[in-house]
């Protein structure tokens, strides 16, 4: 079935507002990815107090100042699992395939999902630039600097949303979608988010500079730190526009597959 | 049925489940592995700061693994007596003709011989890479009892919880409340190392204490804690009260439930 672009625009602002509305409506789902990025980073601000003076640290103030983007990237990161298991739901429990037998644009079935985990990441990482002010955390970048990490949350979360996306797809199960948590955990703490990678050795160093986390992290520590640079900007929205292209062909193929199934 | 018999027999019924539902206990093993392998990775850098107590970041960590292994593994005890609870089991196993104590002591055992398959394990492959023990056999029995004594603190925990709610709230609370006393005390940085709030919470949280027993062997020669009496007592007096404190928790939550 063929849609004219009004009516698909129309469904997919329907779409979106009802799963960012779900989001918020369901507090105790979203609580956690706000509430232990800003306790790992209260956590690391005293323990690792000392460690900024380490070899391979840049010159920061604080580990606080260090780590806010490791605390951005990692509450999105977690974030945006909620989202795909949404979507995981609604195909368990029959709404996806009730929008399937209703006139309604394909694609705007998954963008909808995904602009809610979207809008999501992006507050949550300006909560989380917000919350951190108070404790002399800044972006040294400015008003560029903070629309550039809001912007980056945004985006990051709909890269990884859609990456999601696709296993909610595939299995149609929320449980399914849940599992995949432990995979972000890991390609987070196998990155910079936490430490730089000048203090890591061996293979796991390796690791690290293959990780495209790694750079997303950087750009948005360098604008925090150091200020607004070209290599800054477009590690902060170009790797996770990169990523969300490429996981949105993906999400879409995904989709096809299941379509074709039915 | 004797207590004894009884404790055997439900020990063997939670030890068995190792071989029928090997997917239920592969993350309590992959789980200590990978926080030991990604803290040595990440903080690989730590202990170039003045004082710190060794110079292999896999030395300060591996204990860390274990131990939160450990104590997951003990609160996991909790999450499979509300499933049978919920499932109308436990019903079944309190009015077979057992003693109350063996109910509690069983499934305990059961746990503690899964905690030290787990610390093995773990201990291996730290070793493999780079973790020594500074300390000797003595280094590796300190550490084997810390993680036997956290495991029991976490299982007495997880069973009082499970008694007292009868459903998945209490794993929630379990899994919270066990997250927050391990990462609040001394598992990333030493207590000499730590500043501001999180110095003054680790300073009186036990399981600063029972770290430190796990971490006497690991430490490098020159370090106040290596094999030092005062870290073991410490340790000691922390994994006994706490133990006891946690276990008698479950027993009375259990004796509620009969009422």
């Amino acid at each position: 079935m063929r849609h004219k672009p009004a009516d698909t625009a129309r469904q997919f602002a329907a779409l979106s507002r009802r799963s960012t509305l779900a989001l918020f409506r369901q507090p105790a789902i979203i609580a956690p990815s706000l509430i232990f990025p800003l306790f790992f980073a209260a956590l690391g601000s005293s323990a690792f107090s000392r460690a900024i003076s380490l070899p391979g640290f840049p010159q920061v103030d604080s580990y606080l100042q260090f780590t806010l983007a490791g605390t951005v990237t990692q509450g999105v990161l977690f974030g945006s699992v909620t989202g795909a298991a949404a979507l995981a739901t609604d195909i368990q429990d029959g709404f996806f395939d009730r929008l399937l037998a209703a006139p309604t644009s394909r694609t705007s079935i998954l963008f909808g999902r995904l602009a809610g985990s979207s809008v999501f990441g992006g507050l949550q990482a300006l909560i989380f630039l917000l919350a951190l002010l108070p404790f002399g955390v800044t972006v040294q970048a400015g008003v560029l600097g903070y629309a550039s990490i809001v912007l980056a949350g945004f985006l990051t979360a709909f890269g990884v949303g859609a990456l999601m996306s696709v296993v909610a797809l595939k299995t149609g199960s929320a449980e399914a979608v849940q599992g995949t948590f432990p995979i972000l955990f890991i390609l987070l703490f196998l990155s910079s988010a936490f430490f730089p990678r000048e203090t890591m050795s061996g293979a796991y160093r390796r690791i690290a500079d293959f990780n495209p986390i790694s750079y997303m992290v950087e750009g948005q520590r360098s604008l925090s730190i150091d200020g607004i640079s070209l290599t800054a900007m477009t590690q902060t929205l170009l790797i996770p526009s990169g990523i969300a292209v490429l996981t949105t062909l993906l999400a879409l193929r995904q989709l096809s597959v299941r379509l074709a199934a039915r | 049925m004797t207590t004894t018999r009884s404790v055997g027999i439900l020990a063997t019924r939670s030890v068995r489940t190792i071989r029928r539902l090997p997917s239920a206990f592969f993350p309590a093993l992959a789980m200590p592995i990978f926080n030991m392998v990604v803290f040595a990775g990440t903080f690989f850098a730590i202990t170039q700061i003045p004082n710190f107590p060794t110079d292999r970041s896999i030395n300060w960590y591996m204990p860390l693994g274990i131990m939160m292994g450990a104590a997951f593994g003990g609160v996991g005890l909790g999450f499979t007596t509300i499933r049978d609870i919920e499932t109308g089991f436990y019903d079944r196993l309190r009015m077979s003709p057992t003693s109350r104590l063996s109910l509690i002591l069983g499934p305990l055992t059961g746990t503690l011989i899964r905690v030290l398959l787990m610390t093995t394990l773990v201990i291996v492959i730290g070793i493999a890479l780079g973790a020594r023990f500074t300390g000797g056999l003595l280094g590796v029995l300190c550490l084997y009892i810390s993680a036997l004594g956290i495991a029991t603190m976490g299982a007495g925990w997880g069973l009082g919880l499970a008694f007292k709610f009868k459903d998945m709230r209490g794993a929630a609370i379990m899994q919270l409340s066990i997250f927050l006393v391990m990462f609040l005390s001394s598992a990333q940085v030493p207590l000499e190392v730590m500043s501001g709030w999180l110095h003054t919470v680790a300073r009186i949280n036990p399981a600063t204490n029972i770290l430190r027993l796990a971490r006497v062997g690991l430490v490098n020669e020159s370090s106040t804690d290596y094999l030092s009496w005062n870290a073991i007592w410490g340790g000691l007096v922390a994994v006994v009260v706490m133990s006891v404190l946690c276990l008698g928790f479950a027993l009375r939550n259990l004796q509620k439930l009969s009422d």
